[in-house]
């Protein structure tokens, strides 16, 4: 289980060897403060929709998995509406997150402001359930630890290249290089840095 | 009225140079470049993302007076995953074995920035057809970057385009190899970089400033 953890947050880290959650990534890594705020928001969204994601597909969308309604249920295969049921999943979580930061961190929230609701539309969390999927982890301790370590591994991500950011600043990039470009090509480097941890066994 | 007056022609053509959505508008990166180690999964998820953009476009602009304010995010997330499982079917039953090479990026179709960037942008304030011809520029300007960075990354990477090897055996006995820096997943990301700023040096309007 600490394996599964130690490899999502550095080998199989959602940014550096998937390229998920570009997309906020990019956009809010601007200052160390609000992408930690985003990142602790991520890993908390993840730890909660993963395992609840596992749930519904172990108990009612896999072939067979029914059977706890009845014999009738055997031959039931709803695998196909797995998709949208991880959406609505994530969705109803993020909304609750929202309300639940609102209520308790207002500072937290001006400053995240609209990327809260797009969570929900963050690939890393869809991305969490699918992998889970995918991969076919056995019990529900793995998918926690895989959906802990998804999103830890995706905060670090962020607030390595938001700090990065903020020093490049006073360094002189070429014009048409600057912000987003000179952004992609640092992810890559830091990706070749990440390819480093490749092999590490625990 | 025209069906393709100038006006409706610039939604095909802006997305592919100065509004492209990868380059310019920075969305849709995350499956833009996990998929464009070979060329062909990148035509397949070109033309995946180009249908579902279009086609979901379409549909919450025929629907879009009637969706409350309040819940049209899960409203777009419904229309939208209905046309990604769709996509996902049509594709395990025609091109198996590329829709496994795509694994879970046919899925994070749903959670592509592009798609509900042009629903929240474009659909919910536009009529049906050009809000159509709006999905299908941004689909065309995706899978134009798409198609571009898998070009070089299966040439320089593999030797071959498609799976044919272009690069002649002689090459090789000379002492050419191929570079496989080309195949991890970060020179994606450097590429990318590199297209947006030869991108930004011709249209200087494009240039950040601080």
């Amino acid at each position: 289980m600490f394996n599964i953890f130690v490899r999502s947050v550095f080998i199989d880290n959602m940014i550096f060897a998937f390229f998920i959650g570009m997309c906020s990534y990019l956009a809010v890594s601007k200052t160390v403060k609000t992408s930690v705020g985003l990142g602790i928001a991520v890993i908390f969204v993840q730890i909660i929709t993963v395992p609840v994601n596992y749930l519904l597909l172990e108990y009612v969308m896999k072939p067979g998995a029914l059977v706890w309604l009845g014999q009738n249920f055997k031959d039931v295969d709803l695998s196909f509406l797995s998709f949208m049921v991880y959406i609505a999943t994530i969705a109803a979580m993020t909304q609750l997150v929202e309300m639940i930061i609102e209520k308790f961190s207002p500072a937290l929230y001006n400053s995240l402001g609209i990327f809260l609701p797009l969570i929900a539309v963050n690939c890393a969390i869809l991305a969490g359930s699918l992998f889970m999927e995918q991969r076919e982890y056995k019990s529900i301790g793995e998918v926690l630890s895989w959906g802990l370590g998804s999103g830890v591994g995706w905060a670090l991500a962020i607030v390595l290249l938001a700090a990065i950011r903020e020093r490049l600043k006073y360094n002189n990039i070429p014009a048409p290089l600057k912000g987003m470009g000179i952004a992609f090509i640092m992810t890559g480097l830091m990706g070749l840095a990440f390819m480093s941890f490749l092999g590490i066994k625990i | 009225m025209n069906i393709f007056s100038s006006k409706n022609l610039k939604l095909l053509t802006g997305p592919l140079n100065l509004q492209n959505p990868v380059t310019v508008q920075i969305l849709g990166i995350c499956s833009a470049l996990a998929v464009t180690v070979k060329l062909k999964p990148a035509i397949v998820m070109g033309i995946s993302v180009t249908v579902v953009t279009a086609f979901s476009n379409l549909l919450i602009s025929l629907i879009r007076n009637y969706i409350p304010p309040r819940i049209r995010i899960i409203v777009q997330l419904v229309v939208v995953a209905t046309m990604v499982i769709l996509v996902d079917q049509v594709l395990r039953a025609f091109v198996y074995d590329v829709s496994k090479q795509l694994s879970v990026y046919v899925g994070l179709i749903i959670t592509n920035c592009i798609i509900m960037g042009r629903l929240e942008a474009y659909a919910m304030g536009n009529s049906p057809w050009p809000s159509f011809l709006d999905g299908l520029g941004n689909g065309a300007g995706y899978s134009m970057i798409l198609i571009f960075v898998a070009t070089i990354r299966e040439l320089l990477g593999s030797g071959s385009i498609l799976g044919y090897h272009i690069i002649p055996q002689s090459f090789y006995a000379a002492g050419y190899a191929n570079n496989g820096m080309m195949i991890m997943p970060a020179m994606a990301l450097v590429l990318v970089g590199v297209i947006i700023w030869v991108q930004r040096s011709f249209n200087k309007e494009l240039i950040e400033k601080d």
